[in-house]
């Protein structure tokens, strides 16, 4: 059983910076180490297992602390003078809820655990609106509609209470009216119990306050599903006035009466929450409960929250999101002169588990050590985390092609929700999760981890396929430094000034606007582009424009999507651009590499023809020392081939450069082998490995402007080819004449 | 769905020679019924000892619920997929396929 896991508060660091690394180790004492991470690929059939040991500052003993997750989000104003005097009060909002009737859920409260002290708004466990009294000495009650709510309706709920007499009303109103289905509820009832409001609890909306410890606010009860436009009032509203506060933009009809309200269309982009009262109670979003969501009167008109942001004033709740973990920090690294730039990991031990917790060692800005630079996907990492696509839908085993080989990493991931999904994941109300960050383990992101993604052999995925290479350019004593998708993303085009060829992972599929134009002008001046992957330039993403590591997916339109972004949800809550794939917005990726996505397939790979254009003089020097009819990688450790997983073709009409040169083309992939749903404007049999000639990977060439080139290989399995035969092989071959001829300053 | 018919029993010598990769349109069919399976009730493997064990496990269908381990463990990836395929024909055909 797993007994010790870990995190860091960087993934990149320079000499000189110092990374901190968060450890959860349930028995006594642990071991930590730093260690280069060369090959993480336990096969027997391969190289085997390789990281080496590096002296640091924090080797040595630690002992054990179990720390925990606590997922979920809400959002937190704390606690004022004015809501501890309240005594009459109303409250109310429009809501959404996903799971009602899956147990009790807060949604706007202001609650003492300890004393059961004050009021919550909620759901109970049948999915009825509820208000929850608690005098503090013991005495609780519970006002129910005892009406269940439809899930993923709208609906208009309040209630109110009279310090005076007692009196509480509640109202459960659905938007939308079904015939011999009646969901809505009034009612009014004398409560006994007075609720206490000198609590000294903060107000917290989807949830409920817990406890304080080590200095983070717990809270417990939360919510799923949306809310839109709290109001919180000093004195019984009636109807129509609640009805004034829900449909009114104009705020300057606001009463004294009005406490807060909270218009949840302002500063989508961050983690407040902005009372538009004039007595500012703003809150802060915890965990990132996900904004620029449709609003209960979002009607079409509008498609994106920035141009209408009155329809967007909801925000979506799960009891399963996560931001940070937020753990204490174990140990820290103050990362030394002498350490060469590389993937690193403090490899953390206890006598019958370990855990790996990589980060990248980057130059000094400006100070490259090598010609070549290695991309770090970070991005893709981060947007596969701890993905639960094996056991949560149906579809992996077909795709995968055979029964799924599952690791213990994802039994422990699976019965351990509160460790997050990935963007292939769904939250546990349905919705897709949009948002990852990397302030948690990530333990799909090790070496010796291996995937059902994998295909069948080595089965693997991102960070340890990604080894492969790594141990590659180790094995032929190429010069690399390291640099991570976050580097590019924040540093832009200086991040790659000094290098003269980028060379790519197996998988670098997700890419801000900042990555791809950094990466787009570097090509423009001569910079060097291999593509040792496929499924590049795929999908758009955004980095939250404070909170440091955590992107935003939001699957529109098209494109290989475990979910799919609702209707008027496409754009990112982030930065307000448009999000999906880059192909819809005028860039496919056959504008950057010269390949773009086209087919994909989990169970064996093929192999590499040479097309006639490998034998145009242009790119001879590709294919010195191979022969003219040699299958080109039909071994290799992913999928017994160097053409598998998913793999890009060139295409003319979507952007390949018309002087780029096709120089081989995989062929014979299965059946399991589907073209991409983008390029399905019809259903229409005949779209597998073996019939559609869709299914290929084109390894591609270009010269560019300013004396560079592109080499793209599209295949995701490609690099699994590299050390066959100890490395004597041709796809070994044709790495090193492409990265001899790129690394050369002779302009092409 | 797909039912499965007599003449369908000459796919079993097929698989049993190669069970993942490439397969006759005739398999692929009988395939995408078994491996379709919805996840309540589907078999997976949870590796014991890498590259080497896999313990057979079936999946609950509710999210979060620990796979239920079968108690059978296998020493190749091929074994394990015989085994289930074995299951599942029995459970579409009512047959069972001799070893
Ligand atoms: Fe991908």
């Amino acid at each position: 059983m797993k007994n010790i896991v870990g995190y860091s508060d960087k993934i990149s660091v320079c000499p000189g910076e110092t990374i901190h690394f968060m450890v959860s180790c349930e028995v006594s004492h642990y071991k930590a180490t730093l260690v280069r991470i060369i090959h993480g690929d336990t096969n027997p059939d391969g190289p085997g297992f390789k990281a080496e040991p590096v002296k640091s500052e924090f080797e040595g003993s630690y002992r054990g602390r179990k720390q925990v997750i606590r997922s979920g989000s809400c959002a937190i104003v704390p606690n004022h003078q004015t809501f501890e005097k309240l005594g009459s009060f109303s409250v109310q909002a429009m809501v959404w809820p996903t799971t009602p009737g899956q147990g009790r859920q807060s949604m706007l409260s202001r609650w003492d655990s300890k004393s059961n002290a004050g009021f919550i708004l909620g759901l109970d466990d049948k999915g009825g609106l509820l208000l929850t009294l608690g005098d503090g000495t013991g005495a609780l009650e519970h006002v129910a509609t005892g009406r269940a709510m439809l899930a993923r309706e709208w609906y208009f709920v309040a209630a109110t209470y009279d310090a005076t007499g007692g009196d509480v009303c509640l109202y459960q109103e659905p938007l939308k009216v079904h015939a011999k289905m009646d969901t809505s509820a009034e009612l009014q009832q004398t409560a006994k119990v007075k609720p206490r409001h000198d609590n000294g609890a903060p107000l917290i909306i989807a949830a409920h306050y817990a406890q304080t410890r080590n200095g983070r606010t717990e809270t417990s009860g939360h919510y799923n599903g949306k809310i839109d436009r709290p109001v919180l009032a000093n004195r019984v509203l009636s109807r129509v006035e609640m009805e004034r506060l829900r449909a009114s933009v104009s705020l300057s009809s606001l009463g004294s009466e009005i406490v807060a309200l909270w218009d949840f269309s302002k500063e989508i982009s961050s983690d407040r929450i902005i009372d538009v009262s004039p007595n500012h109670h703003h809150g802060e979003t915890v965990n990132l409960p996900t904004r620029a969501v449709t609003g209960w009167n979002w009607n079409g008109e509008e498609m994106c929250w920035r141009h209408k942001p009155e329809h967007y004033g909801a925000i979506h709740f799960h009891d399963d999101d996560l931001y940070d973990a937020g753990w204490e920090a174990d140990f820290a690294l103050t990362v030394p002169e002498e350490l060469k730039s590389g993937v690193y990991a403090a490899h953390i031990e206890t006598d019958d588990d370990e855990d790996f917790i990589p980060f990248v060692i980057k130059p000094r800005p400006g100070k490259a050590n090598s010609k070549l630079v290695f991309l770090v996907p970070t991005a893709s990492y981060m947007a596969y985390a701890n993905e639960h696509t094996g056991v949560d839908g149906p579809l992996a085993e077909l795709v995968a092609g055979r029964v799924l080989p599952l690791q213990p990493t994802d039994v422990f991931l699976n019965e351990h929700r509160e460790y997050g999904g990935s963007c292939y994941d769904s939250h546990s109300d349905g919705s897709g999760v949009c948002y990852s960050s990397r302030l948690r383990p990530i333990l799909t992101m090790r070496p010796k981890y291996q995937s059902w993604l994998g295909g069948m052999g080595s089965s693997l995925w991102q960070f340890n396929a990604d080894t492969h290479i790594i141990d590659w350019l180790e094995q032929k004593q190429v010069d690399y430094d390291c640099i991570t998708d976050e580097d590019l993303h924040y540093q832009g085009y200086s991040a790659l000034v000094p290098y003269r060829v980028i060379m790519t992972s197996t998988h670098p599929e997700y890419w801000s606007k900042q990555m791809w134009d950094s990466l787009d002008a570097f090509k423009r001046q001569g910079g060097r582009l291999i593509y040792m992957g496929g499924n590049g330039w795929y999908w758009r993403i955004a980095y939250h424009p404070t909170k440091p590591g955590v992107i935003e997916v939001r699957r529109a339109e098209g494109g290989i999507r475990n979910w799919a972004a609702e209707p008027g949800e496409y754009y990112h809550s982030f930065t307000g651009e448009y999000g999906g794939l880059w192909r819809r917005q005028g860039l496919a990726p056959q504008k950057m590499a010269g390949v773009g996505f086209s087919a994909q397939g989990f169970d064996i790979s093929s192999y590499f023809r040479r097309r006639p254009d490998s034998f145009n003089p242009r790119c001879s020097f590709i294919f010195d020392g191979i022969g003219k009819d040699e299958l080109i990688g039909d071994f290799g450790l992913i999928g017994g081939g160097a053409a598998g997983l998913e793999i890009d073709r060139a295409d003319f009409l979507l952007g390949t450069p018309p002087n780029a040169l096709v120089v081989a083309s995989s062929e014979n992939h299965t059946p399991v082998y589907m073209v991409v749903p983008e390029e399905l404007l019809a259903n229409a049999p005949g779209m597998c490995g073996g019939e559609s000639d869709l299914v290929r990977a084109d390894m591609t060439f270009y010269e560019t402007p300013e004396g560079g080139a592109v080499f793209s290989t599209g295949s995701i399995a490609w690099s699994g080819s590299l050390s066959h035969n100890n490395y004597e092989n041709n796809v070994s071959r044709i790495m090193s004449n492409v990265l001899k001829r790129f690394l050369d300053d002779k302009p092409f | 769905m797909y039912k499965i018919k007599p003449e369908d029993k000459a796919f079993v010598e097929e698989f049993k020679k190669c069970p993942i990769g490439h397969h006759s349109p005739g398999l692929q069919r009988i395939l995408n019924l078994f491996r379709g399976e919805a996840t309540a009730g589907k078999y997976v493997l949870v590796c014991t000892t890498p590259h080497k064990q896999w313990a057979l496990g079936v999946l609950s269908g509710i999210r979060g619920e620990p796979i239920r381990m079968t108690g059978e463990v296998f020493e190749s990836l091929i074994d394990a997929e015989w085994y289930v395929f074995q299951r599942r024909w029995a459970k579409y055909t009512g047959e069972e396929l001799t070893k």
